[in-house]
């Protein structure tokens, strides 16, 4: 199953300054493994202790994964999965 | 309606149904017009709380200047409630505004500081906390982000009246900023509406996070109760000015853009149902983006200009 992940500004040096990349993968877990072995330290990054860092979101589309399946969340050919930072307004 | 100081304009805000967003006529899409608060946002509601509060708990005096960090609407809110009753306020605000909000500010008396290289908010609460370590006996801050009184605000007042005005409330949808509208409002709609669904629209941090120089400098407010939370979706600048674009031209109502990203997960929401209501929180009006020049031109020609500038 392909997807493209994209990512924001701040998270490109991890992935060689690109803005998305194509990733395999049948659910989120899978996906983020992938790009593991693609970009070697993308995961720590956005990963800790097997979940998902606090400060990090993970959107299949545009809905959160912790709200659905969270990491086993199940992909489609052609989602987009976006990992953007946690962060405030008001 | 009568009333015996500006502070008591606060809150009863109109719920009204938006038949033409509806995508179903047996789906009522509600939304909740919080621009019609005394400076026009949702925020003069936890203004009043916490500057109440700090009053009754005895850290707030006469003497002390309020100090807060906020990206516009709190600040102005803060200002309103502080002149009525007389404090000196200083706001921290990032350097990405609209230029109405200091505006604003500045009208209704408060002090404006800019954070240094700030891109997020994140940046003005660092400076404001740091301005309060280094004089912590000169100031009280509120600190909506921290503030029990924020979420509070909302349990007290939004939520009851969204009962009061719609009890067959299904679905309620409001911006994440600070989280105290959905935690607030979503634990009182919890506790008296079992099976309610609340849902988070979160903006796009789009090119904001360049500011962000690792992860661990992200931000989730503590005022936030995520356990609260059934779903949370994010929207695109583009597609938040759309749907206050679409809002103005099919039920003339006049909004701020996270009001957009609001509705445009609302309608979502309804077209997903097959009966039943989604009310949305509309945070505010859209004077304070008229600079935007939204609703007069075409948006679409210029998405770099959506991007750095803070919405909400």
């Amino acid at each position: 199953m392909a997807v493209e992940v994209r990512v924001t500004a701040n998270m490109q040096k991890h992935l060689g300054g690109l803005k998305s990349v194509q990733a395999d993968g049948t659910t989120v877990r899978d996906v983020l493994d992938d790009i593991e072995r693609q970009y070697p330290g993308f995961r720590d990054m956005v990963m800790t202790e097997g979940s998902l860092h606090r400060f990090v979101n993970v959107y299949l589309n545009d809905e959160d994964v912790r709200f659905l399946q969270q990491l086993d969340t199940k992909l489609s050919e052609g989602d987009v999965v976006s990992v953007l930072p946690a962060l405030a307004g008001g | 309606m009568l009333c015996e100081s500006i502070l008591d304009t606060i809150g009863n805000t109109p719920l009204v149904r938006l038949r033409k967003l509806s995508p179903k006529p047996e789906v009522g899409v509600y939304a909740k017009l919080e621009g019609h608060n005394p400076t026009g946002s949702v925020k003069d509601r936890i203004a009043l709380f916490m500057i109440r509060a700090g009053e009754a708990s005895g850290e707030l005096t006469p003497d002390k200047i309020v100090l807060e960090p906020t990206s516009g609407n709190t600040g102005i809110s803060l200002a309103m409630v502080c002149r009525a009753k007389g404090y000196r306020l200083i706001c921290v605000l990032p350097d990405n505004v609209t230029p109405e909000r200091e505006a604003l500010l500045k009208a209704f008396g408060a002090e404006v500081v800019y954070a240094e290289n700030a891109m997020s908010t994140n940046d003005a609460v660092f400076m404001a906390q740091q301005m309060l370590a280094e004089d912590p006996d000169r100031y009280y801050m509120p600190y909506q982000y921290g503030n029990e009184n924020n979420p509070r605000a909302h349990y007290e007042t939004t939520g009851p009246e969204i009962l009061r005005d719609l009890p067959e409330t299904d679905v309620f949808v409001a911006g994440l900023g600070t989280g105290g509208s959905l935690t607030g409002t979503g634990r009182y709609l919890k506790e008296h509406k079992p099976g309610i669904k609340i849902i988070a629209a979160v903006p796009h941090p789009g090119d904001l996070v360049q500011g962000l120089r690792a992860i661990e400098e992200g931000f989730i407010p503590p005022v936030l109760d995520e356990s609260v939370l059934d779903g949370r979706i994010v929207v695109d600048s583009l597609s938040s000015f759309a749907m206050t674009k679409e809002v103005m031209e099919k039920e003339a109502i006049f909004v701020g853009i996270s009001a957009g990203a609001v509705l445009r997960v609302a309608v979502r929401i309804a077209e997903r149902m097959d009966k039943g209501n989604v009310v949305a929180l509309l945070a505010d009006g859209g004077w304070k983006y008229l600079s935007t020049e939204l609703w007069s031109r075409d948006y679409e020609l210029a998405p770099e200009e959506t991007q750095g500038t803070i919405w909400w």
